[in-house]
C-alpha cells in the first residue's frame, strides 16, 4: 500500500482500535484482578501488574478456590447446569413440535394464534409473575428445578418456536408429498424428516435458549426464593455484591466462573449463535 | 369368531341403537358425533403438535398477563385473589403516576431508552460500516459482540469494578477514576453522583453489553448491499460521507428500524444491570427494579400489578409493530 493510502486510513484503524480497547479493558481488569491476592487488589490498581508481569509471586488461583469452595459458587455452577440444560432442551422440543404444526399443517385458529405467539414474546416477564407465584407456592414447585425449568420453557417458547417455525417453512414441500405418498403419518414425517433437516435451526435455538437461561437472574429471583441450595451463579453473585460488596477478589473471580461457560460455548458455537440472532431479527 | 375390532364395532353400534330410542340419547349423539369425525379425520393432529406450547404459553404468558391487570385494581397484600383482598379502584394507578420515586424510574426509562437506543444502534452502524473495510474485521467483531454472551450479572461487576472509587490520596484501584487523576482531576463516585453521572455511568454499561448485538445484525445487513452499487457512486464522484448518507443509510434503515424496536423492547425492561450496580439507590430507580422492590420488599401485589402494567402499555405499540410485520412477511410469501 503507498504511504498516502496508509496515512489516509489511519483515522479508520484508530477508531476501530479504541473501540476494541474500551471493550477489552473493562473484562481484562476482571479477569487480572481475578487472580490477584485480596491486599493488593485493595492497595493498587490491576495495571500495575504489567511492569513485573514476568517476575512471579503476583498470581495465584486462590480466589477462585475460595469462592468455589469455601462461598459454595461451586454449588451454584451445578445448580445453573441443572436449571439450563434440561429447561433448553424442554423448550427447544416443545418448540420444534409446535414449530412443525404451525409451519405445515392446517387448522382453524392457525393464523390467529400465531400471531398470539408473535405477540407473546415481547410481553414483560414482570406481567406474569404475580398470578403464578401463588399457584406455584401452592403446588410445592416453588423453589424446585421443575418448577423453574417449566417456566423458563414457556418463557423461551414464544421465540424458539418463531425462529425454528421460520427455518422449517422455507423446507421445499416435495419432501413432503414423497414422504405422504409413501404412507407416513405427520409424526413419522416429522419426527425423521424434517427433524434432521432443522438441526443447525435446532442448535441456534438451542444455544440461544442456553445463554438466555444461564444468564438469567430474574426469573430465578421470583420463582426459586431465596433458597441458597438452588440457587444459580447469577442469583449467587447476587446475594454476594449485597452482603460482600467490596471483597472484590470474590466478586471478580465468582463474575469470572459465572462468565466462563457462556464463553465457552460463544467462541465454539458463535456461528450458531450469530445465526440464531440473524433469524429472530431479520427474518424474509 | 369375531376379531376384537369387529366385536368392539358391533358393541358400539348397539349402544348407538339403544341411544337413538330416547331423546336424551339422540341428543348426545348428535353432540358427540362430530368429536369423533373429528378424531377419525386427523382433526386432532395439528393440535397433539401445536398443544402443548399453546397450553405452556396460555398458563404462562396469557392468563397472567389478563390477572395481573385486574390485580392492579386491588390493594397491597401478596396474593392474588382473595376475600380480604379490598377493590381500591384506581389507587394503585394514582401511584404509578405520582409518586416520587416512580416519577423517577418513568424518567430513568425515558432516558434510557433514548440514550441506550441511539448509541447502540449509532455504533452498531459505524462498527458494521467500519470493520468491512478493515482485515481483522473477525476478531474485532468477537471482542465487541462477547457481552452479548454473558449475563447481566457479570457485566455489572465488570463495570462495578471500572467504576471503584477511592478517596483522592490513596491510589485508585478502578480504572475510569485512575485516568481521571492521572490527568490530574478529583476521583468521581460514579455509581453515586446524582442524578445525572451516575445514569449514564449505568447506561453506558447497558451500550457495551448490547452494542455487539446491534453490531452483528447490521453488519449482515450492511454485506447484503450489492458493493457496484457503493462502487457506481464513489466512481460518479460521491465522497465516503455522501455514499454513506444517500446509499448505505436508506439501504439500511430497515433493519436499523428494527434493531432499534429490539433494543427499546429490551431496555424497558432493563433489570439486571441496576439490580446488581445500585440496586436503584442514589436515583437511579427503573420501572423493572421497582416492580420488583413492590413484590417482594412491600409484599404490596396491586401497585407492583399495576407497575407491571405500565410496562406492558409502553410496549404494546411495539408488540402491534410486530405483529404487523410478520403478517405483511405472511402476507408477501
Amino acid at each position: 500500500m503507498k504511504p498516502r493510502q496508509l496515512l489516509a486510513r489511519t483515522p479508520l484503524h484508530v477508531t476501530i482500535l479504541v473501540f476494541a480497547a474500551i471493550w477489552l479493558i473493562p473484562t481484562a481488569g476482571l479477569l487480572i484482578t481475578s487472580i490477584r491476592s485480596p491486599s493488593n487488589i485493595a492497595a493498587t490498581g490491576w495495571w500495575t501488574v504489567f511492569p513485573k508481569l514476568f517476575s512471579g509471586g503476583q498470581f495465584s488461583l486462590e480466589n477462585y478456590a475460595g469462592v468455589i469452595f469455601k462461598e459454595g459458587l461451586g454449588r451454584s455452577f451445578l445448580n445453573s447446569l441443572m436449571i439450563s440444560v434440561p429447561a433448553t432442551a424442554i423448550s427447544t422440543f416443545v418448540a420444534s413440535f409446535a414449530a412443525f404444526g404451525f409451519a405445515w399443517m392446517k387448522f382453524s385458529g392457525r393464523k390467529v394464534l400465531f400471531m398470539l405467539l408473535v405477540g407473546a414474546m415481547v410481553v414483560p416477564l414482570q406481567m406474569t409473575f404475580i398470578p403464578i407465584l401463588p399457584i406455584y407456592r401452592k403446588l410445592g414447585l416453588s423453589g424446585t428445578f421443575p418448577g423453574i425449568w417449566l417456566a423458563h420453557t414457556a418463557y423461551g417458547l414464544p421465540m424458539a418456536t418463531y425462529l425454528v417455525q421460520s427455518f422449517m417453512s422455507g423446507i421445499p414441500k416435495d419432501l413432503f408429498d414423497s414422504a405422504a405418498i409413501d404412507g407416513a403419518s405427520p409424526f413419522r414425517t416429522f419426527w425423521s424428516i424434517v427433524m434432521p433437516i432443522s438441526i443447525p435451526a435446532l442448535a441456534s435455538v438451542f444455544i440461544f435458549q442456553f445463554l438466555w437461561i444461564w444468564n438469567d437472574l430474574l426469573v430465578a429471583l421470583i420463582y426459586l426464593g431465596g433458597r441458597p441450595n438452588v440457587a444459580p451463579v447469577t442469583m449467587h453473585i447476587a446475594n454476594l455484591v449485597t452482603n460482600r460488596g467490596a471483597d472484590w477478589e470474590l466478586l471478580t473471580a465468582a463474575a469470572f466462573v459465572s462468565m466462563a461457560l457462556p464463553l465457552v460455548v460463544f467462541f465454539s458455537l458463535q456461528r450458531y449463535f450469530v445465526r440464531g440472532i440473524l433469524a429472530g431479527s431479520v427474518k424474509g | 369368531m369375531l376379531g376384537v375390532k369387529a366385536r368392539r364395532r358391533r358393541l358400539s353400534r348397539r349402544f348407538a341403537e339403544t341411544l337413538e330410542r330416547s331423546r336424551m340419547g339422540r341428543l348426545l349423539l348428535r353432540s358427540v358425533r362430530p368429536v369423533g369425525q373429528w378424531f377419525r379425520s386427523g382433526g386432532w393432529r395439528p393440535w397433539s403438535f401445536v398443544g402443548p406450547a399453546l397450553l405452556l404459553i396460555g398458563f404462562f404468558l396469557v392468563y397472567p398477563t389478563i390477572a395481573t391487570i385486574i390485580r392492579s385494581f386491588f390493594g397491597r397484600g401478596a396474593t392474588l385473589f382473595g376475600p380480604n383482598l379490598e377493590f381500591v379502584g384506581l389507587a394503585n394507578w394514582k401511584f404509578v403516576f405520582t409518586n416520587s420515586t416512580m416519577l423517577m424510574a418513568l424518567r430513568n426509562n425515558a432516558l434510557w431508552a433514548v440514550l441506550f437506543t441511539t448509541f447502540t444502534v449509532g455504533f452498531g452502524l459505524a462498527l458494521a460500516v467500519l470493520l468491512d473495510r478493515v482485515r481483522y474485521e473477525r476478531l474485532i467483531k468477537s471482542i465487541i459482540f462477547v457481552p452479548a454472551a454473558i449475563s447481566g450479572v457479570g457485566v455489572g461487576i465488570i463495570w462495578k469494578f471500572v467504576y471503584a472509587y477511592k478517596p483522592a490520596y490513596i491510589p485508585q484501584i478502578g480504572v475510569l477514576n485512575a485516568i481521571v487523576v492521572a490527568f490530574g482531576g478529583q476521583p468521581v463516585g460514579w455509581l453515586i453522583e446524582r442524578p445525572w453521572i451516575n445514569n449514564f455511568a449505568l447506561i453506558v454499561v447497558g451500550i457495551w453489553m448490547w452494542t455487539g448485538f446491534c453490531m452483528v445484525i447490521l453488519s449482515a445487513a450492511y454485506k447484503n448491499i450489492p458493493k457496484q452499487l457503493l462502487e457506481a457512486a464513489r466512481i460518479d464522484g460521491a465522497n465516503e460521507w455522501r455514499v454513506f448518507r444517500r446509499i448505505i443509510l436508506p439501504l439500511m434503515a430497515p433493519t436499523a428500524a428494527v434493531v432499534g424496536t429490539t433494543m427499546v423492547v429490551m431496555v424497558l425492561k432493563i433489570f439486571d444491570i441496576i439490580f446488581v450496580m445500585t440496586n436503584g439507590n442514589y436515583s437511579t430507580e427503573v420501572i423493572a427494579n421497582r416492580m420488583y422492590k413492590e413484590m417482594f420488599n412491600f409484599m404490596n401485589y396491586g401497585r407492583a400489578s399495576a407497575i407491571a402494567v405500565v410496562l406492558l402499555i409502553l410496549i404494546v405499540p411495539f408488540m402491534i409493530l410486530n405483529i404487523r410485520r410478520f403478517a405483511a412477511q405472511e402476507g408477501g410469501r
